[in-house]
């Protein structure tokens, strides 16, 4: 007897994704829909989406959606869940969005331990506005605003956001997985639903930092994309779990 | 007794797939290949190679493929 062992989650909707081909994006996507189908939350979860990229999420999540302005997503997901506590509430940000504009909302989030959980993609560079510096982009990487290279001198060094978050008081859970593996697809995975269990138990603030490919405006096919976050991306940004406080 | 060998098979949408080709690089068994024919986005989507419906597949069904791929279109069959 034949049977399926994997196909679309229940909670992305069976339409294709606007993403550029080799997107780390649309797999996150799915590992959130995934979790969210495993702890059958779908009825209470309310995600809140970015602007970026991901900005047309509430196009593929089948589930409730806020959108929030640039870089506000911690803010609006305060307010939403402060009504609403009984529901799941995550917001679903880029390092753009939540690393530039949005770093205030986003550590004082973080500092008054609000009970959400913060999904933040990091491609290191600005993809929907054309690859432009983010304040993640790598020393001595090339984006639109930086040809030759980030230099330290001129353009200061690529900002650790989750190690910054870690120091805040309220900030229970955060750890640093990347998309471009096999390994550690899953391992990001477990870390999403460990972070949604955080909030599920009131414990607090939550936060996965997720390092994914950008072929388009790394201008890299999308396998040496995935190779390049090994062997930059993660010489910088070292996967770990940079705080667990739940045990 | 012999143990049943536990054989696969996936389906790719060649209406969802872009060609990243992410799902090439991770099969096992490298039965995934670029198609010839574009498809409605413009696109060379992946195909896969296995025709065979028999007991001696290739394709195990690990769903390497289907993990990887970014855009949800492939479907894993096992047994």
């Amino acid at each position: 007897m034949e049977k399926v062992v994997f196909k679309r989650p229940k909670y992305i909707k069976k339409v294709p994704f606007h993403y550029c081909p080799g997107c780390g994006h649309s797999i996150i996507h799915r590992l959130i829909a995934e979790v969210i189908e495993e702890l059958d939350i779908g009825e209470k979860t309310i995600c809140v989406p970015p602007a970026g990229c991901a900005v047309l999420a509430y196009d593929y999540f089948d589930i409730d959606m806020g959108e929030a302005p640039h870089g506000r997503g911690a803010a609006l997901a305060t307010g939403v869940k402060r009504i609403l506590p009984d529901k799941m509430v995550f917001s679903y940000q880029g390092d753009g969005d939540i690393a530039a504009i949005g770093t205030a909302e986003t550590i004082h989030a973080a500092n008054r331990g609000e009970n959400i959980t913060v999904i933040f993609v990091n491609n290191s560079c600005y993809g929907m506005t054309g690859g432009q510096m983010a304040p993640t982009t790598l020393l001595g990487q090339n984006s639109t605003t930086t040809p030759g290279g980030r230099d330290k001198d001129r353009d200061g060094s690529p900002i650790d956001l989750s190690e910054m978050l870690a120091i805040t008081k309220g900030a229970v859970y955060i750890e640093r997985t990347a998309v471009n593996s096999i390994k550690n697809i899953i391992k990001t995975k477990k870390a999403i639903a460990k972070a949604f269990k955080v909030q599920m138990a009131g414990l607090g603030f939550s936060l996965v930092e997720i390092l994914s490919p950008c072929p388009t405006n790394w201008k890299m096919s999308p396998v040496d994309a995935c190779e390049w976050i090994d062997d930059g991306v993660m010489q910088t940004f070292p996967l770990k779990i940079v705080k667990d406080e739940t045990s | 007794m012999t143990i049943k060998p536990k054989k696969g098979r996936i389906v790719i949408d060649s209406k969802l797939c872009k060609g990243c080709y992410l799902c090439m690089s991770v099969c096992p068994s490298e039965l995934i290949v670029i198609s010839t024919e574009l498809n409605e986005k413009g696109y060379y989507p992946a195909e896969f190679t296995e025709t065979n419906a028999g007991e001696d597949r290739k394709c195990t069904g690990c769903a390497m493929c289907a993990v990887i791929c970014p855009d949800i279109a492939i479907e894993v069959y096992r047994g």
